[in-house]
C-alpha cells in the first residue's frame, strides 16, 4: 500500500472539523478517472451541441482522447502528479484531432507545470492551476471571456474558487462554488454570439445554443468536484 | 532551401494543395510535406505529425507552415514549441490562405528565396484580388 506522506498526515491531523482541505493522490487518480468517464459518457450530448454550431465531432474527439488518456493514466499512476497530468496532455494533443486537442492538451500541460513536487493539493494549488490553465488556453486559442468558449465556464469557476479560498472556506465549499459558477458560465454561453472557433462563421445564428467546449469544461470541473465532495 | 509544410484537417486536401503548388516548383531540391488529418485518418490535426513533417523538410534554411483553420493553427504552434527554441526560431506559420499561400511559398522557396521572403510571399497572397 501507499503510505500517506508526512505532509498528508499533518494536514489530516490538523483537520479536526472534518473539513475537506486537500486532495491526496487517491482522490487525484479518482478525479482523473471520473472526469474521463464523464466525458466518454457525454459523447452524444457533446456531439449534438457541436452539430448545432460546429463540426459535430466534439464528443467523438473528446471521447477518443480521454479513452486513450485513461489507458495511459493506468501506466503512470505510480508517478507524481505532474508526470500524470503531462501524460494526459500529450495523449490529448496527439489523439483528439479537433481544436479541443491542443486546447485541453495545453490546459493539462499547464496544470502539470503547476504541481511540480506536490504530494497533496490544497486550495492554493488549485488557484495556481486555474491561473496557469486560463492563461494557457487564452494564449493558445487567442480567446477571451465572452467569446463563447470553454473560458466562459473556467474563468467564473476560478473566480468563485479563489474568492472562497481567500475567505478562509475549505476546499469542499470552494470547489462547490466553482462548479456552480462553471455551470452558470456554461449556461451563459447560450445567449451570446460566438467570436472564436468555427461557430463564429455562423454569426448571430450561433446565439441560442450552449457552447460545446464550455459544456465539456463544466463536465470536467463537476467531476473533480464530485470527488472532492466525497473527501 | 526553405522547406514547406502544409497542414490541413484533411490529409488528402493537404496532399492536393501540394500537388497544385508543385506545378510552380523551379527546383528539384525543394522539400515539402503534408501533415493533414489525425493519426487514424479522420478530419483533424495532430501536433506529432506536424512535428515530423517539419523535421523532414528542415534543411537548416527555415520552414514555412501553411495551415487551414482552428486546430491546424494550434497544433502547428504546439509542434513548433515541442521542437525547442533552436529549431523553433526558424519555423514560421504563414498568416495566409492555404492554397494561394502554398503556391506563392513554393514559387519563392524553389528559386532560393530567404525564409523571410517566402513568408512575405505567402502572406501577400491574402491580397490577391479576386474581383
Amino acid at each position: 500500500m501507499n503510505w500517506p506522506s508526512v505532509k498528508d498526515l499533518a494536514n489530516r491531523l490538523s483537520n479536526k472539523k472534518g473539513d475537506v482541505i486537500l486532495m491526496n493522490k487517491e482522490m487525484f487518480l479518482k478525479a482523473l478517472e471520473l472526469l474521463s468517464d464523464r466525458i466518454i459518457d457525454s459523447k452524444e450530448l457533446l456531439n449534438d451541441l457541436d452539430t448545432q454550431i460546429g463540426d459535430s465531432d466534439h464528443g467523438s474527439n473528446m471521447t477518443r482522447g480521454f479513452t486513450e488518456a485513461k489507458k495511459k493514466i493506468d501506466m503512470v499512476k505510480d508517478k507524481d502528479f505532474s508526470t500524470i497530468l503531462k501524460t494526459i496532455a500529450m495523449t490529448l494533443i496527439s489523439t483528439v484531432g479537433g481544436a479541443s486537442g491542443p486546447l485541453y492538451g495545453t490546459a493539462f500541460l499547464k496544470a502539470s507545470m503547476s504541481v511540480k513536487d506536490r504530494e497533496v493539493l490544497v486550495g492554493e494549488d488549485f488557484i495556481k492551476i486555474h491561473e496557469n490553465v486560463i492563461s494557457g488556453i487564452k494564449q493558445r486559442g487567442h480567446a477571451e471571456r465572452g467569446h463563447k468558449t470553454m473560458l466562459d465556464a473556467i474563468i467564473p469557476a476560478y473566480e468563485a474558487f479563489k474568492e472562497s479560498i481567500e475567505a478562509g472556506e475549505d476546499l469542499k465549499i470552494a470547489s462547490q462554488k466553482a462548479t456552480d459558477a462553471a455551470k452558470e458560465g456554461m449556461e451563459y454561453t447560450k445567449g451570446i454570439k460566438a467570436i472564436k472557433g468555427r461557430a463564429s462563421f455562423l454569426g448571430d445564428r450561433s446565439i441560442g445554443h450552449v457552447d460545446p467546449g464550455a459544456t465539456s469544461s463544466f463536465i470536467i470541473i463537476n467531476a473533480i468536484n464530485d470527488v472532492i465532495k466525497e473527501g | 532551401m526553405v522547406g514547406i509544410v502544409v497542414v490541413s484537417h484533411s490529409n488528402k486536401l493537404a496532399e492536393e494543395v501540394i500537388k497544385i503548388s508543385m506545378q510552380m516548383c523551379q527546383s528539384n531540391e525543394l522539400k515539402i510535406a503534408a501533415a493533414g488529418g489525425t493519426f487514424d485518418n479522420r478530419f483533424g490535426t495532430d501536433a506529432n505529425r506536424i512535428m515530423e513533417a517539419i523535421t523532414e523538410v528542415d534543411t537548416g534554411d527555415g520552414v514555412v507552415i501553411l495551415v487551414d483553420l482552428g486546430s491546424a493553427i494550434m497544433s502547428a504552434e504546439l509542434a513548433i514549441e515541442f521542437l525547442g527554441d533552436v529549431v523553433a526560431k526558424n519555423v514560421h506559420i504563414a498568416d495566409a490562405p492555404i492554397v494561394e499561400g502554398s503556391i506563392a511559398a513554393v514559387s519563392q522557396a524553389s528559386i532560393g528565396a530567404t525564409l523571410q521572403e517566402v513568408i512575405t510571399a505567402a502572406e501577400d497572397a491574402k491580397n490577391y484580388p479576386k474581383k
